[in-house]
């Protein structure tokens, strides 16, 4: 009822959940969803061989031609390698592509045609994009060149046989379910998992710690109830706040960033629970040891950053130091959001999950049992 | 235990730390009797009251309430008290009904007798108009009449009031008062109060602790607290003086005959004093510097004499004085809570 009052705060509720989406999830590059039009300059300064530019202009046709399918590149002309690096330095290019003087020629003479790749370093992200495209587009232009020499030597063999001559193998990626799952998918179980834990684990020191401030908490603590039911009534409180949000962050998920969950949306509910059950202890440590809301607060900051980048959330466990790895295996988060990924994303079931499981819960009780002392002394203080 | 003591402290401590902020407390509260904790913030009066309504556990010492132990039997103690806190203890977001069901609620009362007990509670504090308005809007008197309305709830045996008329204004301040007298008479409430203004101990109480430093210096009834002055020989002297300075008042504070001297304003003082010659002497004083005398008058003794006597110190803040300390700086006293 006091929620519904505080519209802010109510609007908050909502909003926070929805930043964090949009943000991570735009923000973050997701292979071609997040960079496109790059302003990339070509320079031909290809002088052909005996009068025929063939191959450039090959080269510079299967280009657009990929470009114009990915839509990554905005393709422009520039006269030399000195002015693409002037504009590239300038910021108005994110890199160019050089095609030397001697590229025919020596595609002709038997040698290998070599293309200058000028990328912006200050910018990595977008330098390795560009680098990984044009290399798919040299490897499929040269697969194509090959494949036309192979048939020009044996007329006897078609396009396919050719090909196979040419690239042995090929590789096809399949992921374990149907689909390419984006970044969103990625992240959004792990904010859920996130949100709904903070919100009991931070909610419930601040709540409290209001309450004494203002005063009401004396008023709760004279009448004939049980402490323990004070600090549950609490607890599921915010485990509804954070549930709520969950829902909110779901929602926003599957309706404006388009993941699908593959699992059981029963067990992913469960999950986040469980996920509560598992922070409630850790929650009421704090509310134990802070004594007024500004100090909940600045605890909760404490907490709440490491947890977020240690837990895989945002970024991917394994791509952290051997030191982080060994934190992040002993933060429960990692495990809720690593469960609930495999629920959401890879469809997994209860057992595929039950080491998660059992760890979270043994997390919880140890919590709840180391808890429950120190608030009782909190208390009668 | 006496039947009749609805309330028994035994050598009541709390040390927060290194500071002791109740220092070996006993006393006893008869049923039906309105009891007043008196003194300077900071004195232990309201950490004495939060000991007793089992909101703090006393470092040493015990406490019943209508026989059960405070600690022992905390739950029991529940039932039987109610509380109006200094922090008010209402939702600002709640209406003023809503607020009276939620703390009601705590009190396993049956919903027709609870929703039966909040309008007659609203009704006695003139709030019935405004029961669907959010508490936050009203002003400091109503909300005070609230917080003291929620307390009654369960129908309390004792009610405890720590500092009941802080920062009301006069009317507001009556009212409080009127109310807790006429429900003691009427419900035989047992009412336990602090605060650090006379009116209301004099006003209200049956007897007066005078706390101070955590101790209880004198327990009486306010005439008999009063006949401590007037009992001895102890006057209380106005004096206004027309061009009063600086000097006359230090020079007075040097007599022996004087044990206490208050600033009122620019032009007078308050002075307690013992022996005969006291009036002749500060006579002498102020017409031996030029001073004025414009009027001098022996007044009644009011509690706040009384306690000057007997602390040597005023009851207000020492931040309120007009004149410096007349014993030396304090010693440090940390508040515990914040105004």
């Amino acid at each position: 009822m006091e929620l519904f009052r505080n519209r802010l705060g109510l609007v908050l509720l909502v909003v926070m959940p929805l930043f964090m989406m949009v943000m991570v999830g735009f923000i973050y590059p997701s292979g071609g969803v997040s960079i496109s039009n790059m302003p990339i300059a070509v320079v031909n300064e290809d002088t052909g061989f005996s009068g025929s530019t063939i191959p450039s202009q090959t080269f510079i046709t299967t280009l657009q031609g990929i470009n114009n399918q990915t839509g990554m590149m905005t393709l422009t002309t520039a006269s030399s390698l000195d002015e693409v690096k002037d504009l590239v330095q300038r910021g108005e290019l994110s890199g160019g592509i050089v095609i030397p003087s001697n590229f025919s020629q020596s595609i002709y003479s038997g040698q290998q045609g070599t293309v200058i790749i000028v990328t912006d370093q200050s910018n990595p992200q977008i330098s390795a994009t560009i680098q990984s495209v044009l290399t798919s587009v040299f490897d499929e232009m040269g697969t194509m060149m090959a494949q036309q020499q192979v048939q020009s030597m044996n007329p006897a063999l078609n396009a396919t046989s050719a090909l196979a001559v040419v690239k042995p193998l090929n590789v096809q990626t399949q992921g374990v379910v149907p689909g390419n799952p984006s970044y969103f998918d990625f992240v959004a179980p792990g904010i859920m998992a996130m949100t709904v834990m903070m919100s009991v684990m931070t909610g419930l020191p601040v709540a409290i710690s209001q309450e004494k401030e203002i005063g009401t908490m004396d008023g709760m603590m004279v009448a004939p109830v049980n402490r323990l039911s004070i600090l549950l009534g609490k607890t599921l409180a915010q485990t509804a706040r954070g549930l709520i949000q969950g829902v909110i962050i779901l929602a926003l998920a599957i309706g404006i960033f388009g993941v699908t969950i593959q699992g059981s949306i029963l067990l992913v509910f469960a999950l986040l629970l469980l996920g509560v059950f598992s922070f409630v202890g850790l929650g009421i440590v704090i509310t134990s040891f802070t004594k007024d809301q500004e100090t909940a607060q600045m605890l909760m900051m404490t907490v709440m950053f490491p947890m977020m980048f240690l837990s895989g959330v945002f970024f991917p466990i394994q791509q952290m130091p051997a030191f982080m790895q060994t934190i992040s295996s002993f933060l429960p988060l990692t495990y809720a959001s690593s469960a609930l990924r495999k629920v959401m994303v890879l469809g997994a079931g209860v057992p595929q999950i039950s080491t998660e499981l059992i760890i979270l819960v043994a997390f919880g009780i140890v919590m709840i049992a180391i808890a429950l002392p120190v608030f009782r002394r909190m208390m009668t203080r | 235990m006496d039947a009749t003591n609805i309330i028994e402290a035994k050598n009541l401590t709390k040390t927060f730390g290194k500071f002791t902020a109740v220092d070996d407390i006993s006393f006893t509260v008869k049923k039906g009797e309105i009891f007043g904790l008196l003194g300077p913030n900071g004195a232990g009066k309201s950490t004495t009251l939060r000991m007793l309504s089992t909101l703090s556990r006393p470092t040493k010492g015990t406490a019943t309430i209508g026989g059960y132990d405070t600690v022992k039997n905390d739950m029991e103690v529940r039932k039987l008290i109610g509380i109006v806190s200094e922090k008010m203890i209402i939702y600002n977001r709640l209406t003023a009904k809503e607020n009276l069901f939620f703390f009601g609620n705590l009190y396993n009362i049956p919903k027709d007798t609870l929703t039966k007990r909040i309008d007659e509670l609203l009704e006695l504090v003139k709030l019935t108009k405004w029961k669907d308005t959010q508490v936050g809007t009203f002003s400091t008197g109503m909300r005070q009449r609230m917080n003291v309305v929620r307390a009654l709830l369960n129908m309390p045996q004792v009610l405890f009031l720590d500092e009941p008329t802080l920062g009301l204004d006069p009317q507001s301040s009556v009212e409080i008062r009127e109310f807790v007298k006429k429900l003691n008479q009427e419900q035989g409430t047992t009412v336990v109060l602090t605060t650090h203004m006379m009116v209301d101990a004099d006003l209200l109480c049956d007897r007066i602790a005078i706390v101070d430093h955590g101790k209880i210096i004198s327990l009486d009834t306010s005439t008999n607290l009063k006949k401590i002055i007037s009992g001895a020989d102890t006057m209380i002297i106005k004096l206004e003086v027309a061009n009063l300075t600086q000097d006359i008042i230090t020079a007075i504070r040097g007599l022996k005959c004087v044990d206490a001297v208050t600033q009122e304003n620019s032009l007078s003082l308050h002075i307690i004093v013992h022996g005969e010659e006291a009036f002749d002497n500060i006579v002498d004083i102020v017409r031996s510097r030029n001073g004025k005398i414009t009027s001098m008058a022996n007044l009644q003794p009011t509690l706040e004499d009384v306690f000057l006597h007997i602390t040597g110190h005023e009851v207000r803040d020492s931040a309120d004085q007009k004149i410096p300390m007349e014993h030396g700086p304090k010693e440090f006293r940390p508040q515990r809570r914040v105004r």
